[in-house]
Formats: structure tokens, C-alpha cells, sequence
């Protein structure tokens, strides 16, 4: 060998300089390791700087990410909350009978005020898988850059919380952003009927929809193939959402029972349900304690069976 | 921490201040559902602070899953290990704050700029978000991404990610630096890049554990080198060890047109002559290791000759670690 670490190699020419770069830095090495501040890692310290580390990135995507997020909702309430209105006169839709002709159960309300709670409970499930779902197949294919956060001084279990708690809040996020959108979108004389009166009920519901949202994101993504990754829209998402209460109150599926009762085991009800019985009290609900029962659980169900196939796919 | 790296620069300066890695018996076999599949059967390591360590061994030998348990990512299935003193079993965190890894593959965070990449990670080792930026741009300058530090991560050539990689691993001042084929699949001018960058490092008394594929990449860089194949430690030592300890300095093989007939390389007489070590028989060929090589291909022709094959082709191998690789296993090195 030619070349001594104290002697480095000289750029040879342009075509090497580019390359070269790395070799004409010895003292700057050196003084990594000489000049390096001494970091203390705390459990609290990593966790945040992972939190802002989404947070940079959800900035970075933050108009994609917007738009991917208003566009269902908005062209949802704009379609049936204005024009449809406008169009049948009330073909379908039309006048104060509640939506999808439940009249009986779901009270004097219109299909905007259904609409108002299901539409955000169907934008916390899809921002919470997809910001959990999608950057963890990706993390977990080939390269595997998963291994960059495992890495991290914490337990796999803590980078396991913090992904349903970084997803969690880009759900609630999103639901947030629906909101104002379903409440201003619609023909006249079609307002939906909101009147929130347990501020710290709705915020509890929001938060606890948000995470268990995220939590299923975090078990899907971790024992989901990702070459059958369209399954997840056909399988999962498309169910969840057309049979999630969304469109019509739970109530008012009591002329077809067999199917009320089928819809239970969708926690996606949960969230409608949940916060249609905070948003738009007006219309018929689930009774609030099986609502929250079912969050919690399902939170943290969903949180434990997750965090225990992620772990068991870092650690292989 | 032993503060070793304010005493004058050389591998002497950590000398006996303590070990960086050592491993008992350490084993991992993966269930599949075609059975158990061993990767690692028990090996031994030790190396002091301060060493530059190399893992020498062809693909699948079982380096990457020594890695592995060594930075926590995998979990052994017996035997121990120690990094900087720390069980890696019982206490995976305290081991992974003492450590840098550069992972084979590129796990640079995609969705980040350079300097992100470099911030982000000082961050989850506790260091405030002014220290990280301090700390990002001494990197940056130090591995020349000057030019490229509000690149996202995705639009670096070959070169770049694994310096940034290198950089990366180094943010927190680890005590035992890991890398896994820190070179495979650059360019030659990147190679010895890198492999400066490399020997800086281990002249401030940085341990350094690395495992490459590459016999001229470990004679050029290691102090002391394990040769690893099918999951065993083969033979450890400096590389001049490595060299006497297979008995021969030169490899001599013929390889004939036909399988060698049982008994030709007694028919060499070469087995006691003085200055030659074994003679060994392989299908269609015949190795023979010698301290003393002149006349031993003659002979090997001649022989042939007398049992009616011809010569296809011959060589002889100057000592390498590729001569040691031969000897170890009987088989040629493959990369």
C-alpha cells in the first residue's frame, strides 16, 4: 500500500476531484473524534427529536399531503350536499328527510349533518394508515431503512409508539382540516346542523379515534405483504368506510338487522358514531360509553398486537 | 469513555484501555420453513479498543448476522456478546448509544436533505438542535458534502450516501464504529477514499469493527482479521499470523485436462520434500503449498505427463490472505 492515513491522496485531476473530496479532509476527520460534544440521549429527547423529525417531513409534503387529504371530503359534500340538491330536487337526498331514507331512527336531520361526523371519522382512518402504513412498507422492503431508526438509542417498542403517535397526529390533523369543509360546502338551505356541547368529549374522541386509526396502520403495515398493497384499499379501506356508518347513522340501520349488528366489529362505526354524538347531537347515536369502550380497547389492542409484529420484524 | 482521543494519535494510545467487542460461542440460527438454517456456529472474537477489526469472509459466510447481533438488530439464539463492555442482549439500548453502524445497505432517511440526515440523527442521540446543526456542518465539511447538503438523500451518487452513512454513524462520538462492506460495489478511486477516511479514524484510537469480501481491502486496512466462512471463525490474527500460520508461502496449483488419478501427487515425491507443505488434491487439479516454490510446477507438469494428462492452465499464488483462504478451506476464494 502506497498511501498512509496521514498522507492522503492528492485529487487527481477534475475527473477525481469530485470524488476525491472525502480524501482531502484528514484533520476534519480527525477532529470529529478530537472535537466531538459529548451527547447525553434521554428517552424523553429521543423521542421528541423523532416527533420533529415527522413533523419536517410532514412540512416538506405539506401541500400534497393537503391536497390527498381534502380532496375526498371536499368532492364528497360538494357532489351530495350541493349538487345533488340542486340537480334532483330531492330525488335522493333531497329536503330534511334524514339521508339514505332513515327517517325514523336518525331524527329531523339532513344528510349534511350525517355527513359532518362520518366524513372526518373516514379522513382520520385513511391519514392514519396512510401515514403509517405506507412509509412502513417502505421502510421495511428492500433496503430496509428501518434499521436507521432502530438504531436509535430507545427500546424498538418506544420507535413502535412513536410511529402510532406521529401517525396519530396526522390523523387528527386531517380531521381537523375536513371539518371546516364539510361545514361550508352545500347548497343553500342544506347546512348541517353541528353544535359541539363537550368541547373535552370531542377532543377525547378525536384523540382516541386518532390513535387507534394509527394503531391499525402500525399492525397493517408491519404483517402486510407490500407487493399486495392495493389489497388494502379493496379489503380494508373501502369496507371500513362504506360500512362505517359514514353516510348513514348506526340507528338508522335497525331496518336491516342483520346488518346492524354485522357493522360492530368495524371500529370505524365507533368513530362515526363517537362523533356524531359530539358535532351533531340532532341526529340518533350510539350510546357513548360503548363508543369510548371501543376506542380505548381498540387502541390498545391494536397498539399491542402492532407493537409486538414491528418489533419482531426489526429484530429478526 | 476513555478520553483516549486528546493522547497523541496511534493505536497505542488505547492499547490495553479496555475492549471493544467480544463475543462467547455467539450463534444465530434462523427458523425457516425449511428448517433450521445455521448462520453463525459459535464464534469467538475479542478485540481491544482501538483496534481496526476485520471480518473476512465470502457472501453468506455469516459477517452481516455477526453484525448484526453485535448493533442489537439481531437477536442471537445462544452464546453472549459485549460491545464497550454491554451485554448486547440485556441491554440493547446502553449498547446502541455507544455504537455507530454503517449498514450495508443504504438507510440514509429518504424524505431528508443531507444535513437533515446528519441533524435528525445527533438529535435522537440527545444533542440540543443548535449542537445537532453544529455538529451537521463539522460533518459536512469533514466528508466533503459541502456542495450537496440541501440535497435530499435520494439524489446522491454511490460515493456520497456512504460517506454521508460514515458521517452519520459518527455524530455521537461512538466508541465502537461498525461498518458492514463499507465498500462493496464503489469505484476504485471511491474505495481508497474511503478506505483514508478509514485509517484516519483508527489513527484517533477509533475501534473499528468492519466485515468485508475483499482480501486486499482487509490486508490494507486491518490490524487484525478473523477469516470467516460458513459461519465459523476459520483462523484470527494479524495478517502476517494468518501468513505463517498456514505453512507455506506460496501456492502453486496445476490444473489438468482430466480428474487426477489417486496416488499422482505422491508419484510428485513433492509431500517431504524440505521447503513444501501439503499437496493437496482437488478433482481436477492439484494445489501444492510451498515456503520454497522453484521446481514444484515442473514437477507437477511432469508428473501429469507420466500419467498420460495434459496441463490446461497453472498458477502460482504469491502469499495473500487469498493463499490463507485456500489453505483454510481446501476451496478457492470466492468474492
Amino acid at each position: 500500500m502506497t498511501s498512509t492515513a496521514s498522507t492522503m491522496t492528492p485529487p487527481a485531476g477534475d475527473a477525481g476531484r469530485a470524488a476525491a473530496t472525502g480524501a482531502g479532509t484528514g484533520p476534519a476527520i480527525a477532529a470529529l473524534i478530537t472535537e466531538a460534544p459529548v451527547p447525553q440521549p434521554t428517552l424523553a429527547k429521543t423521542f421528541a427529536a423523532m416527533m420533529a423529525r415527522e413533523f419536517r417531513v410532514l412540512r416538506r409534503n405539506a401541500v400534497g399531503t393537503f391536497t390527498r387529504a381534502v380532496m375526498q371530503p371536499l368532492l364528497f359534500v360538494f357532489v351530495f350536499t350541493y349538487v345533488m340538491p340542486k340537480i334532483g330536487g330531492g330525488f335522493m337526498f333531497g329536503g330534511s328527510a334524514a339521508g339514505a331514507g332513515s327517517a325514523g331512527a336518525a331524527g329531523n336531520v339532513n344528510f349534511a349533518t350525517i355527513l359532518v361526523p362520518g366524513l372526518m371519522a373516514s379522513m382520520l382512518l385513511m391519514q392514519g394508515i396512510m401515514a403509517v402504513t405506507f412509509p412502513l412498507v417502505m421502510e421495511f422492503s428492500w433496503q430496509r431503512t428501518i434499521e436507521d431508526r432502530a438504531l436509535a438509542p430507545v427500546p424498538i417498542g418506544v420507535l413502535a409508539t412513536q410511529k402510532i403517535v406521529a401517525g396519530a397526529a396526522q390523523a387528527f390533523i386531517g380531521a381537523l382540516i375536513v371539518f371546516p369543509i364539510v361545514l361550508v360546502v352545500h347548497a343553500a338551505g342544506q347546512a348541517p346542523h353541528v353544535h359541539v356541547t363537550n368541547w373535552p368529549l370531542l377532543v377525547l374522541i378525536l384523540v382516541t379515534a386518532s390513535l387507534l386509526t394509527a394503531s391499525l396502520g402500525l399492525l397493517l403495515g408491519t404483517v402486510m405483504d407490500p407487493r399486495k398493497m392495493q389489497m388494502l384499499f379493496a379489503v380494508i379501506l373501502l369496507p371500513a368506510t362504506m360500512l362505517g356508518c359514514v353516510y348513514y347513522p348506526w340507528a338508522a340501520l335497525h331496518q336491516i338487522r342483520w346488518l346492524q349488528y354485522l357493522v360492530l366489529v368495524n371500529p370505524m362505526v365507533y368513530m362515526s358514531e363517537g362523533l356524531r354524538a359530539v358535532l351533531t347531537p340532532g341526529a340518533a347515536h350510539m350510546a357513548i360509553w360503548a363508543i369510548l369502550a371501543v376506542l380505548v380497547g381498540g387502541t390498545v389492542i391494536f397498539g399491542y398486537l402492532g407493537t409486538r409484529t414491528f418489533t419482531r420484524r426489526v429484530l429478526n | 469513555m476513555t478520553g483516549s482521543a486528546s493522547q497523541a494519535p496511534g493505536a497505542q494510545a488505547t492499547a490495553g484501555a479496555g475492549t471493544a467487542i467480544r463475543t462467547e460461542d455467539l450463534r444465530k440460527t434462523y427458523k425457516t420453513p425449511r428448517g433450521d438454517v445455521p448462520a453463525v456456529r459459535g464464534i469467538g472474537l475479542n478485540v481491544p479498543s482501538g483496534e481496526l477489526f476485520g471480518l473476512l469472509g465470502p457472501n453468506g459466510a455469516g459477517k452481516s448476522t455477526t453484525i448484526g447481533m453485535l448493533t442489537t438488530l439481531v437477536l442471537p439464539t445462544g452464546g453472549r456478546a459485549w460491545v464497550a463492555g454491554i451485554d448486547v442482549v440485556a441491554d440493547p439500548v446502553g449498547v446502541k448509544r455507544r455504537i455507530g453502524v454503517v449498514t450495508q445497505n443504504n438507510t440514509l432517511d429518504m424524505q431528508l436533505t443531507v444535513t437533515e440526515n446528519l441533524e435528525f440523527r445527533s438529535r435522537f442521540f440527545g444533542l440540543g438542535p443548535r449542537e445537532a446543526t453544529r455538529r451537521a456542518e463539522q460533518l459536512i465539511d469533514a466528508f466533503g458534502l459541502g456542495d450537496r447538503r440541501k440535497a435530499m438523500a435520494t439524489d446522491l451518487s454511490g460515493g456520497q450516501a456512504r460517506r454521508l452513512l460514515i458521517a452519520r454513524a459518527l455524530v455521537h462520538r461512538p466508541e465502537v464504529l461498525f461498518l458492514d462492506e463499507p465498500t462493496a460495489g464503489l469505484d476504485p478511486q471511491t474505495r481508497v477514499n474511503l478506505w483514508d477516511i478509514l485509517r484516519v479514524l483508527h489513527d484517533q484510537g477509533q475501534s473499528i469493527l468492519l466485515t468485508t469480501h475483499y482480501m486486499e481491502e482487509a490486508e490494507a486496512l486491518c490490524d487484525r482479521i478473523a477469516v470467516v466462512d460458513h459461519g465459523e471463525v476459520l483462523a484470527a490474527g494479524t495478517v502476517d499470523e494468518l501468513k505463517d500460520g498456514t505453512g507455506a508461502d506460496t501456492v502453486i496449483t496445476v490444473r489438468y485436462e482430466g480428474e487426477v488419478p489417486e496416488g499422482l501427487a505422491t508419484d510428485t515425491g513433492l509431500a517431504g520434500r524440505p521447503g513444501v507443505g501439503k499437496v493437496e488434491t482437488d478433482h481436477d487439479r492439484i494445489r501444492v503449498f510451498a515456503s520454497e516454490p522453484d521446481g514444484v510446477l515442473g514437477e507437477l507438469v511432469a508428473a501429469g505427463a507420466r500419467a498420460g494428462l495434459t496441463v490446461r492452465d497453472a498458477a502460482q499464488l504469491k502469499p495473500s490472505l487469498e493463499t490463507v483462504f485456500l489453505n483454510l478451506t481446501g476451496r478457492e476464494y470466492r468474492e
